[in-house]
């Protein structure tokens, strides 16, 4: 499904996602994914390259899929889900590339990348979205279903495919290698009351960068 | 025993229960001024895009004290302070077994997700009930225990820093290292949070109490008028960093700044800061 331009700017996504889907998601949009994306955070992620390193199957194909770094709590009786917020995903950095490799083309998480997955996400297509840290409540009100599909013994950190409606995220680095956290902060810096170390140049960078 | 003070008898299983209680409540509901501070901010935020994010995060609290959902999904490490009265003698139970049971049913029966290994290197795997709680306890005088349960999320625990800076590099260098710490946790630390500050102490007092800052009412100004002073500064600058709301820019990336001091040696000058992010869950009850 192509990406669906809402009235107020926001994308509206569905996985699994295109080159030409990727192309259109750029720094600073605001992003609703909906479909089905896989969980998996650090001890997956482990286990997972361990896997490729011995030449076995990932527990699913990463071609055009979505990954979501999470790691829920225990759905409550009559729940899809507990609560299910994004984690860090710097601490994914050093096995991002290989799932790239293998033509991921979605990630979702929360906090910045470093410059070699930035690299990397451009080189791929690829793109690096933001859901609210934190916010865990709100996310689980838009997931649909969830079921286990490899690791269960990994409790909360085993693999899941996870169906998202309208989950609420902003990108942050894109196929251009644009990084939004570097755009965001920049306007608001108040060099005068900071020691030099902690300045960032002014710009022109106009701020105010879209709605979420 | 001459001059017989009374001891009092507390059950283990009266801890259990207290402890088991309060990681049921806090991982819903926010303390009453997390709600004051993030509505506050939500007031004073120049950017659209961070009173955005406050709103979000205003909703999450509500949502979030339903009772359905927890707060944040990273239920935390449980740190847990008790003031022990010298007066007060335990029975029925290891104090420790009984703080541990119940983080153990308090994490089970509340539907909190474990987050600890009981092996940091050679096996990490999961324990499934959060235990074992990392506890600090002080004797202190009377007949009560206080008992203040955190969940201390990792995403703002894992941007904490500490150093031994040089006494000549004084409030300026102290200053400093805490607004490089507040630049470089960046979106990790899930802002706007509070910022934890210990100075003085010996290397590893310095670190607690920078999480002890964290256990005060957040916003409650150090008593010493010099350390008040000193946190206003720091919550100004910090603001001046720009990150504000999950560090999308803005002018409230911090609810609050606060620091405690304590004694220290001739030649040096340890300093820690502990950042908490915006799901502040912590509570306490006196048995």
């Amino acid at each position: 499904m192509p990406v669906e331009v809402l009235e107020d700017g926001r994308k509206r996504i569905r996985a699994p996602l295109s080159d030409a889907d990727v192309l259109q998601l750029l720094a600073g949009d605001v992003v609703l994914v909906n479909g089905t994306v896989y969980a998996a955070r650090d001890a997956a992620h482990k286990v997972m390259i361990e896997m490729l390193d011995r030449g076995e199957e990932l527990p699913f194909d990463p071609t055009g899929q979505i990954v979501y770094y999470v790691g829920p709590t225990p759905e409550r009786p009559g729940n899809i889900i507990g609560s299910a917020g994004p984690t860090t995903a710097s601490r994914m950095d050093s096995y991002t590339p290989r799932l790239l490799e293998l033509g991921l083309k979605g990630i979702v998480g929360k906090g910045g990348r470093g410059p070699a997955v930035r690299e990397e996400l451009k080189k791929h297509t690829a793109v690096y979205m933001a859901a609210l840290g934190g916010g865990g409540a709100l996310a689980a009100l838009q997931v649909r279903s969830q079921k286990i599909i490899a690791f269960e013994e990994l409790g909360t950190e085993a693999v899941r495919t996870i169906e998202l409606e309208d989950f609420p995220v902003w990108v942050v680095n894109d196929h251009t290698g644009r990084d939004f956290y570097t755009d965001t902060v920049r306007p608001w810096r108040k060099n005068e009351l900071l020691p030099e170390d902690l300045q960032i140049p002014v710009d022109t960078y106009n701020g105010d960068g879209g709605g979420m | 025993m001459s001059a017989m003070t009374s001891v009092r008898e507390i059950d283990a299983s009266e801890i259990t229960r207290v402890v088991r209680e309060l990681c049921m409540e806090i991982c819903y509901t926010v303390p009453e001024e997390m709600v004051t501070l993030v509505k506050r901010a939500r007031e004073r935020e120049e950017s659209a895009l961070g009173r955005q994010v406050l709103d979000l995060l205003i909703r999450n609290q509500e949502l979030a004290a339903e009772g359905e959902y927890p707060y944040c999904q990273d239920t935390g490490y449980t740190v847990i302070f008790m003031d022990i009265g010298q007066d007060v003698h335990v029975s029925g139970a290891d104090l420790y077994d009984a703080v541990n049971e119940g983080v153990r049913t308090g994490y089970t029966d509340g539907y909190l997700r474990g987050s600890i290994v009981l092996d940091p290197l050679f096996n990490r795997r999961n324990t499934g009930d959060n235990t074992p709680a990392f506890i600090h306890t002080r004797i202190v005088a009377g007949d009560q225990i206080r008992i203040q349960v955190d969940a201390k999320g990792a995403g703002s625990e894992n941007m904490g820093k500490h150093a031994m800076l040089k006494p000549a590099a004084g409030i300026e260098g102290v200053k400093h290292f805490v607004l490089q710490a507040v630049a470089e946790s960046g979106p990790n630390a899930c802002p706007p949070g509070i910022i934890g500050v210990g100075v003085g102490g010996d290397f590893e007092m310095s670190a607690v109490i920078a999480k002890r800052a964290l256990m005060r009412k957040v916003g409650q100004p150090n008593p010493d008028p010099q350390i008040a002073e000193l946190e206003a500064e720091l919550y100004e600058k910090c603001n001046a960093l720009g990150l504000g709301p999950e560090a999308l820019g803005g002018t409230q990336t911090v609810l609050a700044v606060h620091v405690e001091t304590m004694a220290t040696h001739i030649a040096s000058l340890p300093v820690a800061v502990n950042i908490e992010c915006h799901a502040h869950r912590t509570g306490a009850r006196v048995i």
